[in-house]
């Protein structure tokens, strides 16, 4: 056993996609080890803004000897048959055996395969893989026709601590590989040398004294503590920056921490405005007073050695930077203030929104019309409040700030609304009405909030799939499914009860479509059945709940994950286990007998013709459940009627025990049946138990 | 330890086009002059677009070229920003295997010691719609700086580049003022002369022209005409590609014109969203039948040996 040390050294990988690069590299090159049969121990995965390696643990030196024994056609198969088999096997006619079988005789070839040397494959196995690489965007470079993420430089290759020779087809030239690793592009642009390399550990090392953090995680805890520990040599905090810290740990081999300063003067802009100049255009990590206030002061990642005078030139540059960042966004501030939201309306018809579905100030004008509909069904929502937050909701996209920060849509609407006087209920629903945008995003926390944040989804959901643009395997290119799962998510936790289809209708309408999409309720559903499913309901009971999509309350989002949650739990209690172990007879009967008689039976049975006391039992508990049209109204009503189901046991289980449904006397054998299909609708109405898995 | 490197006073701005023509003269590069059209960047200029292309196999040039981005114009009001600005612009094909370190070079030349600053490649791919031309690359950032944008060319008038080129950009205004350590683009140092002996600012020379050209380019540039010459060039081009043989250099020059008039109606405002993209992919159908007709319908490129190489 050897250990294999693989690494690829090119220009500066982009940042987001060295995690995948590194564990695409693990994968592949283990699945290969695999299929030829060489048992390896542990793999350990290294990624840097110019390093990409794999050093994987005793890895077997040799394949095993593989002997097998293939059977061929019969022995007086044609000639063509015969010598086809010796193509394949690659043997002569002398080698193959003769052996009877049950089947006749055959012939056999006794195929001896000789394990070869890992070193003899290994160089091979990996040029396929870096030939087949999944980079998400690839390029050529100089005169050559070899793909990879940016040009690449070397590939070492060393098994057993030695060099292994092998070489790159870069497609009209060949990159030969070597054992020399290389150091940090500025601090050690020197040569270092691989061989005799015996852990990871020690290439770790090795790369360590050349100034690179080649381990990710050890990089990005450097990070985090080094700016940590910044922070709080000033009295501050970081703010929370994860996504951040890992575009960062991409872009740095050796991190170096340093704390600038943010000038008094634009302290004054908004929280957002800050953290979007700091954070998402110059990469600094923002921290935060004791307060909660954004301190005035932020953390760059140096990717140089500490070096006090050089520190000091590097801070003054990024200083510089952020203060002309700044500068434009408090030009952008104090300029868009001038002209009050209301007053840039008129621009928004000069923007598309889609073509086939308008401008902007189109869209303005449906908004109002859906939050004027919705507003009624939603507790607390102030219809004219939530009519003005639409009007004015979209207004923002025309100011200097949005062009400048189109993150912050919506956010800065709600500042300006602030600003012209609007009602703060008003500026509250625009700042919120693109929420959520993830599943980890709050919602909107206003009730007019959440009726324009409906609005906007709903009239995009509709406008796209009418027109032809629903999202199709990975790509959703208009985020139509993070619309949906918005709109469930604000409906549900907000408990709001509003059947769909009326306001999908009106949503139509506003696009002078006929109808909805019909593909769009069943894509609202689906969207609906993950996030039951992800909030840990069974899949048959989420299938259960939401049936076919036919039923009373089919469009009616909140008494469906209702449904769900009260099926759960009543499943989950003695009475409903039962229950469903009678249900599943009932039914099984009614199937077989429909499918021999070619008809369904009607769920109606007349007591004069009942014989045993155990039908009459069955059909008075039938008749004593409420009605659940009037008492399925939230999860307490809904496991209210469910538990009355309950009921039923006994005089399903009884009636089971005593009836033969099978009656000689068709009319009391159709009874029964009309009887167990009582049963059946009464179960149907409340949910549909056929989806239930044993 | 004694320091390895140093820091330069900052060079003034003509002192810069100077050290990197001579930096990428010496790298074996030709020496162009600005193309005499408008043109929104660099990259439109023949030498670079159609040369990409072929029909050398080696080509290496660097020049600066005066930019024109009608939006941008800010009155001369902003410390930023400028309807008009230089790009100095290096092409070199094939891109040599050591392009990073030919390209830091060309900042030390300029002062600014890879040893003394954090230099760093911010993922960046490059894409003109409007010449159909994309690639991968990084914009360089120096101390938070983005100093230059550094791509290799993949496509170019919608063809593949064989080989690939290597073009780097490097924006002359905000590297100068990184290099001066001056907040405000018109503050910067022209010739470094003092301004007792009649030395110029930026702003001595081109105020006067930010504020008259933002003022046509906003107000009174004449719409009718504006979308009537863009019409006339787009004919122009296409009668020139349509000629025996095609004109390719001279429907280019119409292509660049139909391109930068189009950026003045787009100033103009009177380009609506929807409309803009139409406008877009009439120039880039302009600039791929130029392209096609530069390197004569799927002809070869030279074997290598053959241009400047």
């Amino acid at each position: 056993m050897a250990d294999l040390l693989i690494e690829i050294i090119c220009e500066e990988i982009p940042a987001r996609m060295q995690p995948r690069a590194m564990a695409d590299l693990e994968r592949m090159i283990l699945a290969r080890l695999a299929d030829a049969g060489l048992a390896h121990g542990a793999a350990h995965g290294f990624v840097a803004p110019r390093h990409l390696a794999l050093y994987v643990e005793d890895v077997a030196e040799h394949q095993p000897d593989i002997s097998e024994e293939r059977r061929g056609p019969r022995a007086d198969a044609p000639e063509k048959a015969i010598d086809g088999f010796l193509k394949s096997t690659g043997l002569t006619r002398d080698k193959l055996v003769q052996q009877d079988t049950p089947k006749g005789t055959f012939l056999f070839a006794r195929i001896e395969k000789q394990g070869v040397d890992a070193a003899a494959l290994l160089p091979d196995m990996l040029s396929g893989v870096l030939t087949e690489f999944p980079w998400p965007k690839s390029q050529r470079w100089g005169g050559t026709r070899f793909r990879w993420v940016r040009p690449l430089h070397r590939v070492n290759l060393l098994f057993g601590g030695a060099p292994l020779a092998g070489e790159l087809d870069l497609g009209g030239a060949s990159l030969p590989f070597t054992s020399a690793s290389r150091g940090h592009y500025f601090e050690s642009p020197q040569d270092i040398d691989l061989a005799g390399i015996g852990a990871a550990t020690d290439y770790v090392a090795r790369l360590r004294a050349g100034h690179v953090m080649v381990d990710r995680a050890e990089r990005r805890q450097a990070i985090v503590d080094g700016a940590a520990a910044l922070a709080a040599d000033a009295g501050s905090s970081l703010r929370p920056n994860e996504g951040l810290i890992d575009e960062i740990c991409g872009l740095v081999e050796w991190p170096t921490p340093l704390l600038g300063a943010i000038e008094d003067r634009f302290m004054g802009l908004p929280d957002e405005v800050l953290e979007a100049s700091i954070r998402t255009h110059q990469k600094y990590l923002t921290t935060g007073s004791a307060d909660g206030a954004l301190y005035p002061g932020f953390v760059v990642i140096s990717n140089r050695l500490p070096d006090t005078e050089r520190d000091a030139v590097i801070l003054a540059g990024n200083q510089r930077v952020l203060r002309a960042r700044l500068a434009d966004a408090e030009f952008f501030w104090n300029e868009d203030r001038q002209a009050t939201l209301d007053a840039q309306l008129p621009q928004l018809a000069d923007i598309a929104f889609y073509e086939g579905l308008g401008s902007v100030g189109d869209k303005v004008a449906r908004l109002e019309k859906l939050a004027a509909a919705m507003a009624p069904s939603v507790d607390g929502c102030d219809g004219d409040m939530a009519v003005r937050s639409a009007r004015l909701a979209k207004a923002d996209l025309v100011t200097g700030m949005v062009g400048e920060f189109p993150e912050l849509q919506g956010i800065m609407g709600g500042y300006y609304a602030r600003h012209d006087g609007e009602a703060e209920a008003v500026a509250t629903a625009i700042a919120a009405h693109y929420r959520p945008q993830g599943p980890s995003d709050a919602l909107p926390t206003s009730a007019e909030g959440c009726v324009v944040s409906l609005a906007d989804k709903i009239d995009s959901l509709v406008g796209f799939l009418g027109v032809g643009a629903k999202p199709t395997g990975s790509k959703d290119p208009f985020a139509l499914r993070r619309a949906a799962l918005g709109i469930i998510r604000i409906i549900l936790e907000t408990r709001i009860r509003m059947p769909l289809l009326p306001i999908l209708t009106e949503a139509a309408s506003a696009h002078g479509f006929a109808a909805p999409d019909p593909d769009l309720e069943p894509f609202i559903r689906e969207r609906l059945r993950v996030s039951l499913r992800d909030a840990g309901l069974a899949h048959d009971i989420v299938a259960a709940a939401l049936g076919d999509g036919t039923g009373p309350g089919h469009d009616d989002i909140l008494g469906l994950a209702d449904r769900a949650a009260a099926l759960s739990t009543f499943l989950a209690g003695d009475d409903g286990a039962g229950l469903v172990a009678g249900w599943r007879r009932a039914a099984s009967i009614l199937e077989a007998e429909e499918s021999k008689a070619k008809q369904v039976f009607s769920p109606a049975s007349d007591p004069h013709l009942f014989v045993e006391d155990a039908e009459t039992g069955l059909h008075a508990a039938l008749a004593a459940l409420p009605d659940p049209g009037t008492q399925m109204q939230g999860p307490d009503g809904l496991l209210a009627v469910m538990q009355s189901l309950g009921g039923l046991r006994q005089p399903i289980d009884s009636f089971f025990d005593s009836v033969v449904v099978n009656h000689e006397d068709a009319a009391i054998r159709l009874n029964r049946l009309g009887l167990l299909a009582m049963v059946r609708q009464a179960m149907q109405r409340v949910a549909d138990f056929s989806r239930l898995e044993g | 330890m004694a320091k390895t490197f140093t820091t330069q006073p900052g060079l003034d701005f003509q002192s810069i086009i100077l050290k990197l023509q001579a930096y990428w003269a010496e790298k074996g590069a030709v020496i162009l002059q600005p193309y005499d059209m408008e043109v929104g960047a660099g990259t439109f200029h023949p030498a670079t677009t159609l040369r990409s292309l072929g029909p050398d196999y080696h080509w290496r040039a660097a020049y600066v070229q005066p930019s024109r981005r009608p939006t941008d114009g800010r009155f001369g009001e902003n410390p930023n920003r400028l309807q008009h600005y230089y790009q100095f612009q290096t092409i070199f094909k094939p891109s040599p295997p050591d392009s990073q370190a030919l390209y830091i070079g060309s900042l030390a030349a300029i002062g600014l010691d890879p040893a003394a600053h954090d230099i760093r490649f911010v993922e960046d791919d490059w894409e003109s719609p409007t010449l159909g031309a994309w690639g991968l690359g990084w914009e360089v950032w120096c101390d938070g700086m983005e100093v230059s944008q550094f791509t290799y060319f993949q496509q170019v008038g919608g063809l593949e580049c064989d080989p690939v080129p290597l073009e780097l950009t490097y924006g002359l205004e905000r590297l100068a003022m990184f290099i001066q350590g001056v907040e405000n683009v018109y503050d910067l140092d022209w010739d470094g002369v003092p301004a007792e002996q009649g030395g110029k600012s930026y702003g001595d020379i081109f105020h006067r022209a930010e504020v008259e050209f933002s003022d046509w380019n906003f107000n009174h540039a004449e719409t009718d005409m504006l979308l009537r010459h863009f019409r006339d060039a787009e004919d122009e081009c296409n009668r020139l590609l349509a000629a025996t043989p095609p004109l390719a250099l001279p429907a280019y020059d119409q292509c660049m014109k139909a391109s930068h008039l189009f950026n003045l109606l787009d100033a103009r405002g009177v380009i609506s969203v929807t409309e803009r993209a139409a406008y877009i992919g009439r120039v880039r159908a302009l600039a791929r039948g130029c392209c096609e007709a530069w390197i004569g319908q799927g002809g070869p490129v030279d074997a290598p040996g053959g241009g400047n190489g």
